[in-house]
C-alpha cells in the first residue's frame, strides 16, 4: 500500500510537470488553432538559460530562477511576434502556421546545438535528493515540491482566467476572436500574452524535470513536449483544465506501468492511452467541440 | 437635426480574394438618425459592416468616422474611437456568463463607476438578462441572446451602433422587442446604422434608408417615402 502511494505520488510529481507543459500547448490552440510544436523546445531553452545563469554565470539559485522565468517568457513573447504574429492577422492557412512552428522549432534546436554543442551538459541539481517524511511515507522531496509548485501555478492560472480583466479577454479571444476585436480587445497582445504564460509555466516545468533527469541537451524537448501535447489532446486541446487532467492522467499511469514492472512499457501506455482516448472521444475529456480535428 | 457626418462612406470597395463583393459605394449616417441598409441575401450588407468596424479591409476608398480616418485601422481601435459592431448571428461569447459578456462590452471603458451605471440601466431594461446574470449566455434563448449582444455593444458607450439582422430567426413577438430595444438605444443618444431582412419594420423605424443590390447602391432617400416606393414596394416588402 505504501510503495502505491509513494508510486501515485511520484506519477503526481511527473504528472504536473506534463500539465504545466501541456498548459502551454492547449492556450495556444485555444486562441490560434496552432499546435506550436516548438513548445517543447521552450523546455530545453529555459533548461539551458538556468545552466548558463547557475554554472557559467555563477549566479545564486534565487536570481537564476526568475531570471531564467523572465527571459523564457520573453522568448515567447519574440517568438510569437516574429513568426507567427503577421500569419495569424493574415488569416492564413492553419497549415502554414504549423510548419511556421516547426520551423521555429529546428531553428531553435540548431541554435542551441550550434552554442553548447551536441553532447549533454550535467546540470547540479539544487535541491537535496532526500525523503521527506509525510504521514508514514517517505516521498522525494523533490516530487512533493513539485507537486506543490505545480498545483499553486495551476490555481493561479485558474483563478487568473476567470477573475482578472487580461483572463476574461483571453477566454473571450480564444472562443470567437472577431467578436474578442468588436469588443476593443486587441487580440495581437492577447496572443503574445498567452505564449508569454505558456513559455513561463514551461519553464517551470523544464527547472523541475531537470531537477530529477539532471543532463540536459539541445534535443532533450521533443519527447517531454510531444507526451505533454498528448496530455493536452487526451484533456481536450484548448481547456486548460483538460491539459491539468491529461497530464495529471498521464503521469500517474507511467508511474504505475513502472511499478508494476513494466517500465520499458511506459511510452507504449502514454500513447496507448491517447489512442483509446481519440476513438472513444476525440475531443477529449474537457473538449466540446467533437467537429474539431486534432 | 445637426449637419454633421457622423459616418461616410466614400467609393468603397471590397474584395474576398478575385470576388468583387462591394463595388464602389457611397453612403453617409447623420448623428442621431436611424439608418437602414436593405437587401437581399448575399448583397454584401454583411460586408460594408465588416469593413467599417476593421474585421476585413477595403480594397479602396475611404470610412470616416466622426472625423477619424476608419480605412485602415484594426477593429480594436475602431471600437476604441466609440464605433460598436453587434455582428450577425449575435456572437456572444456563450461560455461566459451574461455578465462578463457585458463586461467585456465595457472592456475599453475607464469609468468605473459610469460602468456599473450603464449595467444597472442595463439590468432594468432587461430584467431577463439580471435574472440570468450568472448563467452562461450559450443557456439563452435567441432572443435573450440578441438582447445580450445588443446590451454589450450598449456597454462600450458607443456613439454609434451597426446591427447586423438583429432579429434574425426571433419570433414576430421578439421582433417587436428587439425593434423597441433599438429605438431605445437611439433615444439615449446613440447613432445606429441597421441592417434589416425585415425591410418593412426597418423603414418603420428608420429616418432614412439605403438599398443595396449585389454589392451597389440602388436607391436611397427618406425611409417613409421608400416605404411607397413601388419598386421597393415589389422587391422587399412582398408586394
Ligand atoms: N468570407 C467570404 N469569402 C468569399 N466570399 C464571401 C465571403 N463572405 C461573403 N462573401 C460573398 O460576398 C457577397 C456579400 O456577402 P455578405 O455576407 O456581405 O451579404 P449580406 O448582404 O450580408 O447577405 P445576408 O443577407 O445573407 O447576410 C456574397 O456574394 C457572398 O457570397
Ligand atoms: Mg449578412
Amino acid at each position: 500500500m505504501d510503495i502505491f502511494i509513494l508510486q501515485l505520488i511520484n506519477g503526481l510529481s511527473l504528472g504536473s510537470i506534463y500539465a504545466l507543459v501541456a498548459l502551454g500547448y492547449s492556450m495556444v490552440y485555444g486562441i490560434v488553432k496552432l499546435i506550436n510544436f516548438a513548445h517543447g523546445d521552450i523546455i530545453m531553452v529555459s533548461c539551458f538559460t538556468m545552466y548558463t545563469a547557475m554554472e557559467i554565470a555563477g549566479l545564486p539559485l534565487l536570481v537564476s530562477i526568475p531570471l531564467t522565468l523572465i527571459l523564457t517568457a520573453v522568448l515567447g513573447i519574440i517568438i510569437e511576434k516574429l513568426a507567427y504574429d503577421r500569419l495569424i492577422s493574415k488569416g492564413v492557412e492553419r497549415i502554414s502556421l504549423l510548419i511556421t512552428a516547426i520551423g521555429v522549432s529546428i531553428f531553435l534546436q540548431s541554435t542551441f546545438q550550434l552554442i553548447f554543442k551536441a553532447d549533454s551538459l550535467r546540470y547540479q541539481a539544487f535541491l537535496p535528493s532526500k525523503t521527506i517524511s509525510l504521514f508514514g511515507i517517505e516521498p522525494s522531496l523533490k516530487s512533493v515540491v513539485t507537486i506543490i509548485v505545480s498545483l499553486v501555478l495551476m490555481l493561479a492560472l485558474t483563478l487568473f482566467v476567470k477573475l482578472t480583466k487580461v483572463g476574461k479577454a483571453m477566454r473571450a479571444a480564444s472562443e470567437d476572436a472577431s467578436a474578442a476585436k468588436l469588443m476593443g480587445i486587441n487580440t495581437s497582445n492577447v496572443v503574445a500574452f498567452t505564449f508569454a504564460i505558456g513559455s513561463l509555466l514551461a519553464a517551470v516545468a523544464g527547472i523541475l524535470y531537470f531537477e530529477s533527469y539532471p543532463r540536459i541537451e539541445p534535443y532533450m524537448g521533443g519527447m517531454l513536449g510531444l507526451k505533454a501535447f498528448v496530455a493536452a489532446v487526451i484533456g481536450g486541446i484548448g481547456s486548460i483544465p483538460g491539459a491539468m487532467a491529461g497530464g495529471l492522467i498521464l503521469g500517474v499511469a507511467e508511474a504505475m506501468t513502472v511499478s508494476i514492472g513494466l517500465s520499458s512499457y511506459s511510452d507504449a501506455v502514454v500513447f496507448g492511452i491517447l489512442i483509446i482516448m481519440l476513438v472513444l472521444k476525440p475531443s477529449g475529456l474537457f473538449g466540446k467541440n467533437i467537429r474539431e480535428k486534432v | 437635426m445637426s449637419a454633421e457626418k457622423m459616418l461616410s462612406v466614400k467609393d468603397l470597395h471590397v474584395y474576398y480574394g478575385q470576388i468583387h463583393a462591394i463595388k464602389g459605394i457611397d453612403f453617409e449616417v447623420e448623428q442621431n438618425e436611424i439608418v437602414t441598409l436593405i437587401g437581399a441575401n448575399g448583397a454584401g450588407k454583411t460586408t460594408i459592416l465588416h469593413t467599417i468596424s476593421g474585421l476585413i479591409p477595403a480594397k479602396e476608398g475611404e470610412i470616416k468616422f466622426c472625423g477619424n480616418n476608419l480605412t485602415a485601422m484594426a477593429a480594436h481601435n475602431v471600437t476604441k474611437l466609440g464605433l460598436s459592431h453587434v455582428p450577425e448571428g449575435r456572437h456572444v461569447f456563450s461560455e461566459m456568463t451574461v455578465l462578463e459578456n457585458l463586461e467585456m462590452g465595457a472592456y475599453t471603458r475607464k469609468d468605473r463607476s459610469k460602468i456599473s451605471e450603464d449595467l444597472d440601466f442595463i439590468f432594468t431594461r432587461l430584467p431577463r438578462l439580471k435574472e440570468r446574470r450568472k448563467q452562461n449566455a450559450g443557456t439563452l434563448s435567441g432572443g435573450e441572446q440578441q438582447m445580450l449582444a445588443i446590451g454589450r455593444a450598449y456597454m462600450a458607450k458607443p456613439k454609434m451602433m451597426l446591427l447586423d439582422e438583429p432579429t434574425m430567426g426571433l419570433s414576430p413577438l421578439l421582433v417587436g422587442e428587439i425593434f423597441e430595444i433599438i429605438k431605445l438605444v437611439n433615444q439615449m443618444g446613440v447613432t445606429i446604422l441597421l441592417v434589416e431582412q425585415n425591410a418593412k419594420l426597418a423603414l418603420e423605424i428608420s429616418n432614412r434608408a439605403y438599398v443595396l443590390e449585389t454589392g451597389r447602391m440602388v436607391m436611397n432617400g427618406l425611409s417613409k417615402d421608400l416605404l411607397n416606393d413601388e419598386r421597393v414596394k415589389d422587391a422587399y416588402l412582398g408586394g
